[in-house]
């Protein structure tokens, strides 16, 4: 079995709203999986019928090939957006109440607690109180009463709120370390940098429904639409210029006098590029040529925007 | 199972190791001990205060009337005026002047008499005088009537009417309302610690709800799991504080008995008082060690085994009843500002169980109106355990009423258990608004 998680057509209804539409996933193990999609979209519906918080109207969710059954929990890990640890409880006490309610033995949770505490050098905190540490040292100790249990699949729902650019580096690198060992890993979000970063796969869903998913590098692919910015030094731009509108259309143009150079973006009709490279190597130094892809933000809203106009 | 006991245990911890808690705790027992010592020996004090009054007595009669006793102290003025036995009054700071004017007989005298004083005399003061001039008056038109004074002391003997049930048991006055105080306690109980600690588990569901940690927690373990381990670890703490209550408060009430010398009996002296006086100094010795004998005798008679284990019964299910719907309110608002509109519906039907229970129970504990209210499950906690001192079967509570208020009982807490769980699954989910009956009665048809 290749998948640790699938979802068949899973639809939840609150009351009158849809929250999620017929949303079918194959989320691939040992790999890092975007969620995406707008705020209220369904992402955290979604996330938490995996947790078995709620459950589904319809449809049916499969992890590591079974059924999903609550005997899955203590092997699925879970950092939800909106959260936060007992203000008045001691870090650690509270770390080994929450690492035991996830099935682990208090000695072992102790044990594995003293080397993420070391990892992630917060060692010290172990008697204070949560309400003594700031905002992101406590998102620290979250993440590790995340991952403490060691599942098989973790998810985090906006892991980066709340920590400052160093801290979300240490945490990136730890997401990153976990998939390497193994884990895998479901990432929701609405802020695409981090996605391109971290995931292979991604899923976009937008008002209850799944409207793309697939290997991000493929869906970047599909999303290509064959422009290519290029830099031409050449002495001679307007005569170039003209004699290029014939060929090859040209969104726009730039003129850099500084260093004599021709900025374009082209549009050509397939992927092709050799044609266009050897003209332009004829006629003068290429400095730059480029495939402009995509970002995951572009296929983001594109997609959106495109879903609202069938839409309409 | 094991997450159940985890999470008893961490709210039970969490409780007791609360400051607040911890300092009512250790705090009451002394505020409580403190404040009944404070009322003993203000009502000592008061009983001490010896009243001087003075007595200018013209008239024939009343030479042995007011003679000095623990209570009061009479001085006799003689051969002035009245109004100077006034103005001396008040130079001296006396309570008050008796005035018995010289009068051709008692009948005049006792006609034209007057006390007077700076303010308004006292109840006691009034009664004890006009008890001897009524007794002396009674005596006196008896004797023209042809009676000695010896057969008037015969003549007045108290008496109490021999009471009996329908079996031939032997009753005696006043002990209904003992067994109704000692009910009312049990009930009392009851309502007050479902109204603190109900408050305590509705106050942790909001604390997790505010510090956003409740979804960390339900991805571990089922919403029904945290608030049946809310309600028991928090009820645990619970009957911790009440037990230390009641064995540090009787400690320290011996002490404090003893420290200050003050005789435990002045406690409850305030009733046998009065009536020790209406009966005159003619108190047959032996009826009362015989009433007093009846009265234990009858206490003792109240099943205070069977009471201890309804307790029991009524208490843990009245209280998961009541935590439970405090559990959901908690969820279904984000602070504690909002609750006051769910919590009024709750607390009335226990206010109403305790006055129902004060005031038909105590007069009549088989009336249907008790009968009512200690088969409906929001009330029948409190004022069955009002009724139960009267005894199950024959004379006191019938025993289908008994299993029936608790089968009601217990399934009205399946029922409320099984809503409560499915608002309060909904409700930590949710933050925003607060949510209107309306809405509440829609998250429970949510699967």
């Amino acid at each position: 079995m290749s998948h640790i998680l699938v979802a068949n057509e899973v639809t939840k209804q609150f009351g009158s709203h849809t929250a999620l539409k017929n949303v079918s996933l194959e989320i691939p193990k040992n790999s890092i999986y975007g969620l995406l999609g707008p705020n209220g979209a369904g992402k955290t519906t979604l996330i938490r019928i995996i947790n078995q918080i709620t459950f589904p109207d319809k449809g049916s969710v499969y992890f590591d090939g079974e059924l999903l059954k609550p005997e899955h929990i203590s092997q699925i890990g879970y950092l939800p957006e909106e959260r936060g640890l007992y203000k008045s409880m001691k870090v650690g006490e509270q770390a080994l109440y929450l690492a035991q309610l996830k099935g682990l033995s208090k000695a072992e949770a102790k044990k594995r607690l003293k080397y993420w505490f070391e990892r992630l050098e917060i060692g010290d905190w172990w008697n204070k109180k949560i309400q003594e540490l700031s905002k992101g040292m406590a998102q620290k100790i979250q993440f590790v009463v995340t991952v403490l249990h060691e599942p098989k699949l973790l998810i985090f729902d906006e892991p980066f709120s709340g920590f400052d650019p160093i801290n979300a580096n240490i945490i990136k690198e730890q997401i990153l370390s976990l998939k390497e060992n193994g884990t895998s890993i479901i990432f929701s979000t609405h802020r695409m940098e981090s996605v391109e970063e971290l995931c292979e796969y991604i899923a976009l869903i937008h008002k209850s429904e799944k409207i793309l998913d697939g290997k991000l590098s493929d869906i970047k692919k599909a999303y290509k639409n064959n422009i290519f910015k290029i830099g031409l030094e050449t002495d001679n731009q307007q005569s170039l210029l003209n004699e290029m509108e014939g060929k090859f259309q040209i969104l726009s143009q730039e003129y850099d006098r500084i260093e004599n150079q021709l900025n374009l973006s082209v549009q050509l009709p397939s992927n092709e590029s050799r044609e266009i490279l050897s003209f332009l190597s004829s006629r003068g130094n290429v400095n730059g040529f480029i495939e402009t892809i995509p970002s995951a933000n572009d296929i983001f809203i594109k997609t959106i925007q495109n879903k609202n106009i069938d839409n309409e | 199972m094991s997450k159940l006991l985890l999470i008893i245990k961490r709210e039970y911890i969490a409780k007791v190791r609360n400051k607040s808690f911890v300092v009512m705790t250790f705090l009451s027992p002394f505020l409580m001990v403190g404040m009944i010592l404070l009322i003993a020996y203000l009502t000592q004090l008061n009983d001490n205060e010896k009243k001087v009054i003075g007595v200018l007595n013209e008239s024939g009669y009343f030479a042995n009337e007011f003679v000095t006793s623990d209570a009061t102290s009479y001085i006799n003025f003689k051969d002035i005026s009245l109004a100077e036995a006034k103005d001396s009054t008040v130079s001296l700071g006396f309570y008050g002047l008796i005035y018995l004017p010289n009068e051709s007989n008692l009948e005049q005298v006792a006609q034209r008499a007057f006390f007077y004083s700076k303010d308004a005399p006292s109840a006691t003061v009034l009664d004890k005088l006009e008890n001897s001039i009524t007794s002396r008056l009674r005596q006196e038109r008896l004797r023209e009537l042809g009676l000695s004074p010896k057969e008037y002391a015969e003549m007045d003997r108290s008496y109490n009417i021999n009471i009996e049930t329908f079996d031939g048991l032997q009753n005696i006055k006043g002990i209904n309302e003992i067994k109704a105080i000692i009910g009312g306690a049990f009930g009392y109980l009851i309502m007050m610690f479902i109204i603190i600690y109900g408050g305590f588990v509705m106050r942790s569901v909001i604390e997790e709800k505010t510090s956003r940690i409740i979804e960390v927690i339900i991805s571990s373990v089922k919403p029904f799991h945290l608030m049946m381990g809310k309600i028991i670890g928090t009820s645990l703490a619970g009957i911790t504080q009440f037990a230390i209550w009641i064995v540090s408060g009787a400690i320290l009430l011996f002490i404090g008995l003893a420290i200050f010398d003050i005789d435990p009996a002045s406690l409850t002296k305030g009733g046998g008082m009065a009536s020790g006086m209406a009966s005159g100094a003619n108190v047959d010795v032996d009826a009362l060690t015989q009433n007093i004998q009846l009265y234990a005798q009858e206490i003792f008679e109240i099943p205070i085994i069977a009471m201890l284990v309804f307790f029991i019964i009524y208490f843990v299910l009245g209280y998961l009843i009541y935590s439970s719907i405090y559990a959901a309110i908690g969820a279904a608002v984000d602070n504690e500002t909002d609750t006051q509109q769910f919590i009024f519906p709750v607390i009335l039907p226990l206010m109403l169980a305790i006055y129902v229970g004060f005031f038909s129970v105590f007069s009549n504990p088989n009336g249907p109106i008790a009968v009512a209210f200690s088969l409906f499950p929001l009330t029948s906690p409190i004022v069955m355990l009002m009724r139960l001192p009267w005894g199950i079967g024959e004379g006191g509570v019938p025993l289908w009423q008994l299993i029936t208020s608790i089968l009601i009982l217990i399934g009205t807490f399946i029922g409320i258990v099984w809503v409560a769980a499915k608002i309060y699954r909904v409700g930590i989910l949710m933050y925003g608004k607060k949510p209107s009956y309306k809405e509440l009665y829609k998250w429970l048809k949510y699967s």
